[in-house]
């Protein structure tokens, strides 16, 4: 413990004290975001984009290029709205490409356990890009939230797939409802 | 008029020596002639904490408090919030807490500030000699840690410079568990040292929302999360707004009795969308008392202080304990980070290539990043290409001058570093 005031000198007010007119310049959490934007390595399918420019990080956009797997061939983009409350919260994501995809509902929310019940602020922005990643490569058809996408996948996997490559590659519909071409724009 | 004996309690504590008073105590009467007269205290949140530390605060001595709170009175916060009463719903809790204190307690200037925290300059939370928190949010609580750990300065041996500390007290309570936690920044551990303590929010999986529905307030939980965006894109939804909340009631109805579930209610509804933790009056009672004790300690010397958390459980008897939670040393919030020599026309990557040749830095760093504040100077990873422009420019032309903090980020590093930016004034001009 500390005194901190002297009770007899009253209060000497500090000139040097430079607070005048400003507020906090920076929450926490977007401190914390530096340090992943800044050690966020991106394998080349995957880009990142800062809309509100370099120094506006708390919302961006990732494009994903699958390699491999059924979606292989398409582009999804996906927005990130960081909370300041991060790393305590998780970001926001959603998939803003239209998919035909067991995970992925058309709002584009998306069941990913490391984006809501599984988070730890030991997670990080790569750790995401990983976890989508592989949603891409393994879709689940346990956990759905398509779920006529999951009972496809299931009972039909051949029909399935080939649904998937056609909406994918050129666009098509699915079960009355039309999947543009996957080409990393907004078609959610 | 005075009543006879009001501060005979108090002047007890002030007046009298001890063995258990705090460092530097000399008791007499002008200590609380500080407390009436000279002191100021801010109340950060006027609902079930802040009404009690108001009371408490006003009561014990404290002749000068503000009171800062957003919000609006709610026919649900009479229960407790006592300085409410039914006339009052849809007012500022700030203003009509402040005017009940003035009439109810002779002496005391409660000064209202209906607004959030945010719309507040430092220098408004600068004049105050310490800060209580009744706060029901780990953000808030974020931002104000910001806001007091943004005063604090320390000198050259890397001890806080004490004029420059802004200490705060936290209160907080849900349901029958409460705790009181003293932060002195540079001296106790801030929040961001032990953010890790705080437990997540318990979050539903989306697709057991969508699917899978168990409970009553997975349906609920439907209704906001996947129903809401999907029907009523164009409103933002307001949680104080009726017509939202029977909406979103009615959707969660359906949506149980779709799935055999039992249980929904327009007052779970309310629970579940608002995050409702049921507050229980005493609880806000015993951590409000504790948190204004501190307060008077802190001030006053007349005891030492809390050190520096104490948890009260009311669930099943009464239990507290207390713990000194330790500080984080390289807490990029509130540790000292470390003084950096550079003249001003040093370029960004001449000061890269010093930090990594200083002998105590460079062993931390293998390939940095440096930002000033939101301001991202020079980022490996996504922002490489977008920031490397930077490198070649003069650091006087990056950073506001002379004492500018920069925050280092590294792989090798737990978190961002702190460097405080000294131009000597050896060679190059000095910039303004």
């Amino acid at each position: 413990m500390i005194r901190l005031f002297s009770v007899r000198e009253k209060q000497k007010k500090d000139a040097a004290a430079a607070a005048n007119g400003k507020t906090v310049k920076q929450s926490a959490g977007e401190l914390r975001l530096q340090k992943d934007i800044s050690e966020l390595d991106l394998p080349k399918n995957v880009s990142i984009r800062f809309p509100n420019g370099n120094d506006k990080i708390m919302n961006f956009e990732i494009t994903l290029k699958p390699d491999e797997g059924l979606y292989k061939g398409g582009a999804f983009l996906f927005t990130f709205a960081v909370p300041t409350g991060y790393p305590h919260d998780p970001p926001k994501v959603k998939c803003v490409t239209k998919v035909y995809h067991p995970n992925i509902d058309l709002e584009g929310n998306i069941c990913l356990n490391i984006l809501r019940e599984d988070w730890k602020p030991v997670l990080s922005i790569s750790a995401i890009v990983y976890g989508l990643t592989y949603l891409f490569l393994s879709p689940n058809a346990d956990d759905p939230l398509n779920k006529e996408a999951a009972a496809m996948m299931q009972q039909s996997p051949a029909q399935f797939e080939r649904v998937v490559s056609q909406s994918v590659a050129r666009g098509c519909s699915i079960g009355g409802e039309f999947f543009p071409a996957a080409r990393g724009d907004r078609s959610g | 008029m005075e009543l006879e004996g009001r501060w005979r309690d108090l002047d007890y504590l002030l007046n009298r020596q001890g063995n258990v008073v705090g460092p530097g105590f000399e008791p007499g009467p002008e200590i609380r002639e500080f407390l009436q007269s000279d002191c100021r205290v801010l109340v950060v949140g006027a609902g079930g904490l802040g009404c009690e530390l108001l009371k408490d605060l006003a009561l014990s001595g404290f002749g000068c408090i503000d009171v800062i709170d957003m919000d609006t009175i709610d026919v649900s916060n009479l229960n407790r919030q006592f300085l409410f009463r039914m006339q009052d719903v849809g007012q500022s809790k700030a203003n009509i807490a402040a005017q009940r204190i003035m009439q109810r307690i002779s002496g005391v200037k409660v000064t209202p500030h209906h607004c959030m925290i945010q719309e507040k300059t430092l220098d408004f939370y600068e004049q105050f000699h310490v800060i209580v928190l009744g706060l029901d949010s780990l953000e808030a609580r974020r931002y104000m840690n910001s806001v007091a750990c943004s005063f604090l300065e320390y000198d050259e041996d890397g001890q806080p410079d004490l004029a420059t500390v802004k200490p705060m007290i936290d209160g907080g309570t849900e349901g029958f568990k409460g705790h009181a936690r003293v932060l002195i920044p540079g001296i106790t551990p801030c929040f961001e040292c032990t953010l890790w303590l705080f437990p997540p929010q318990t979050k539903f999986p989306l697709c057991t929302l969508a699917e899978t529905p168990r409970s009553p307030a997975h349906c609920i939980e439907y209704a906001k999360i996947i129903l809401w965006p999907k029907e009523r894109p164009d409103d933002t939804f307001d949680a104080d707004c009726e017509e939202h909340m029977r909406w979103m009631y009615d959707k969660a109805l359906a949506r149980a009795s779709e799935f055999g579930i039992q249980g929904v209610t327009y007052q779970l509804t309310q629970g579940v969308v608002k995050n409702i933790i049921p507050a229980i009056a005493s609880t806000n009672a015993i951590v409000a008392a504790q948190c204004t004790l501190e307060a008077l300690k802190l001030v006053t010397m007349c005891s030492s202080g809390l050190n520096n958390y104490m948890m009260y459980s009311g669930t099943d008897g009464v239990y507290t304990l207390t713990t000194p939670y330790e500080r984080d040393d390289k807490c990029p919030i509130c540790s000292a980070g470390v003084s950096f020599d550079a003249a001003p026309s040093t370029t960004l990557q001449e000061l890269i290539d010093m930090l990594m040749k200083d002998p105590d830095l460079g062993k931390h760093l293998s390939a940095p990043s440096v930002s000033y504040g939101s301001t991202n100077l020079y980022m490996r990873g996504a922002l490489e290409q977008q920031t490397r422009p930077n490198l070649e420019k003069p650091i006087s032309e990056l950073v506001d001058g002379d004492g500018s903090v920069i925050h280092i980020n590294d792989r090798q590093l737990v978190a961002a570093m702190k460097v405080r930016l000294k131009f000597g004034p050896s060679n190059g001009e000095m910039d303004s």
